[in-house]
C-alpha cells in the first residue's frame, strides 16, 4: 500500500515536470494516466519497494556520488585501454553474491555493467557471471559488492568486521579475497 | 565572471563527451571480440552521455529544460546496462565464445548453490 | 563560442556514430550488429538534445526523451525476435533466469 502511494505520487511529479502545461483539460489527462498506469501496474503485480524512492534515504545520494567517480575512473582505465587493445586481458569472473533484497541484487547488477570493463553477464539467485576487460576491472568488484551491502544500511563501508559479517557463506575471509583477486593471478 | 567560468566549465564538458564519444567508437572497431566491444560501447554510453548532459544543464540553467535533461539522464543510464546485460546474456546462450586471456576460468553457466 | 562548442560536440557524436555504423555493418556476429544499433540509438538521443540547443527549439527536448525510452524496448524486442523467432512467446531458455 505504501508502495503505491509512493508510485502515483511519482507519477504525478513525473506529469507535472514533463508536461509543463497547467491548464485543467491538460491535468485532468494526466490524472487519467496516472491512474491508468497505477492500475495496469496493480494488475501486473510488478509494484514494490523500488518504487519507494526513501528505502535507502540519504544513502542513496551517497551511493550515487561514490557510482559517479568510479564512472569516471574506469571510464579513463578503459580509453586508455583502447589505445592500446595488446594489453587487455579479457577474463570471466565467478562470484557468489547475498542481498538482503533482490533491489540490492539489481543494482548490483546495474552498477557492474555502468562501470566500463565489467559486464554483468548472468545473474542468478546466489551468484553473477562478469566479463572483466582486465585484472584492474575484476578487483573493483569487491568494493561495490561492500558498498551495496552498506547502502542496503548492513554495515559501515570499509571495515573488517562489518566485511565479515555477510561473508560467512563462502567460508574465511582471507579465502573470500583470494576469490576476488583469482582474475589478476590467473592472468600473470 | 561567475557565468563565464560556468560557460566554460560547460564547454569542457561538451568536449570531454564528444572526446570519449570517439574514444568509444574506435574501441567499437579495434577490440577483438563481442565481448571486449560491450566495454567500449559502455564507454559511449556513460561518460559520454554524463559529460555531454550536464554541460546542456549548465547551458540551460535552473528551468524546467535542466530537470527533462537530467530525466534523459536517468532513462539513459537506468536503461543503457540493462540493454547492455541483455546483449550479453543473449550472446551467452546462443554460445558466442569469448576470447580470454590465458589460464582464466571459462565461460558457462553459473550454478545456483541451495 | 557556446554555438561552436555545439556544433563540435555534435560533430564528435555524428564520429561516433559513424564508427558504430562500421561496425554495425563489419559484424561478424548478429549480436555485434544489436550492440552497434544499440550505441546508434543512444546517441542519436544526445545529437536530438544537442540540436535543441543549437537552434533554440526548446520543444525538441520532448524527443529525445521519448526517444531514449523508445531506443530501450527496441533493443529489447529485436534481441526477443532474433532469439525465438517469435514476439509472442516466451523463450524457453530463460527460465530460470532471476
Amino acid at each position: 500500500m505504501r508502495d503505491t502511494i509512493f508510485l502515483i505520487l511519482l507519477l504525478a511529479l513525473l506529469w507535472l515536470a514533463i508536461s509543463g502545461l497547467y491548464k485543467a483539460p491538460i491535468l485532468l489527462l494526466g490524472l487519467a494516466s496516472v491512474v491508468l498506469v497505477t492500475w495496469l501496474v496493480i494488475r501486473m503485480r510488478i509494484i514494490g519497494e523500488e518504487h519507494n524512492p526513501t528505502v535507502f534515504a540519504w544513502r542513496l545520494p551517497r551511493f550515487w556520488l561514490w557510482a559517479l567517480r568510479e564512472i569516471v575512473v574506469s571510464n579513463i582505465h578503459v580509453a586508455r585501454l583502447v589505445f592500446r587493445p595488446e594489453r587487455i586481458s579479457p577474463r570471466i569472473v565467478y562470484q557468489n553474491v547475498q542481498f538482503k533484497r533482490p533491489l540490492g541484487k539489481v543494482i548490483y547488477g546495474n552498477t557492474c555493467t555502468l562501470t566500463p570493463g565489467t559486464v554483468t553477464v548472468q545473474l542468478t539467485r546466489t551468484g553473477t557471471v562478469i566479463h572483466a576487460l582486465d585484472a584492474k576491472s575484476a578487483e573493483s568488484l569487491g568494493q561495490l559488492e561492500r558498498k551495496v551491502h552498506w547502502l542496503e544500511g548492513e554495515s559501515e563501508p570499509v571495515t573488517p568486521e562489518n566485511g565479515r559479517q555477510h561473508r560467512q557463506h563462502t567460508g574465511q575471509a582471507d579465502r573470500e579475497d583470494k576469490r576476488q583477486t583469482h582474475g589478476r593471478e590467473a592472468g600473470q | 565572471m561567475f557565468e563565464t567560468i560556468i560557460d566554460i566549465v560547460s564547454w569542457l564538458l561538451l568536449l570531454a563527451g564528444g572526446a570519449f564519444g570517439i574514444i568509444g567508437g574506435i574501441g567499437l572497431l579495434r577490440f577483438p571480440d563481442f565481448y571486449s566491444r560491450l566495454h567500449a560501447a559502455g564507454l559511449t554510453e556513460t561518460l559520454c552521455a554524463i559529460c555531454i548532459i550536464f554541460g546542456l544543464v549548465l547551458q540551460a540553467g535552473v528551468s524546467l529544460l535542466a530537470l527533462k535533461l537530467l530525466l534523459i539522464l536517468l532513462f539513459l543510464l537506468f536503461t543503457a546496462p540493462t540493454a547492455t546485460h541483455a546483449v550479453a546474456r543473449s550472446a551467452m546462450i546462443d554460445e558466442v565464445d569469448p576470447i580470454l586471456s590465458d589460464d582464466s576460468p571459462r565461460l558457462v553457466e553459473f550454478e545456483d548453490r541451495p | 563560442m557556446t554555438t561552436t562548442v555545439l556544433v563540435l560536440a555534435t560533430l564528435a557524436v555524428f564520429a561516433t556514430m559513424g564508427l558504430a555504423l562500421v561496425r554495425a555493418l563489419k559484424g561478424p556476429t548478429i549480436y555485434d550488429r544489436i550492440l552497434a544499433v544499440n550505441v546508434f540509438g543512444t546517441k542519436t538521443v544526445l545529437i536530438v538534445a544537442l540540436i535543441t540547443f543549437i537552434t533554440g527549439h526548446f520543444d525538441l527536448i520532448d524527443i529525445a526523451l521519448v526517444y531514449a525510452l523508445i531506443n530501450f524496448i527496441a533493443i529489447a524486442t529485436i534481441l526477443k525476435l532474433v532469439k525465438t523467432r517469435n514476439l509472442a512467446s516466451a523463450s524457453p531458455d530463460d527460465a530460470g533466469d532471476v
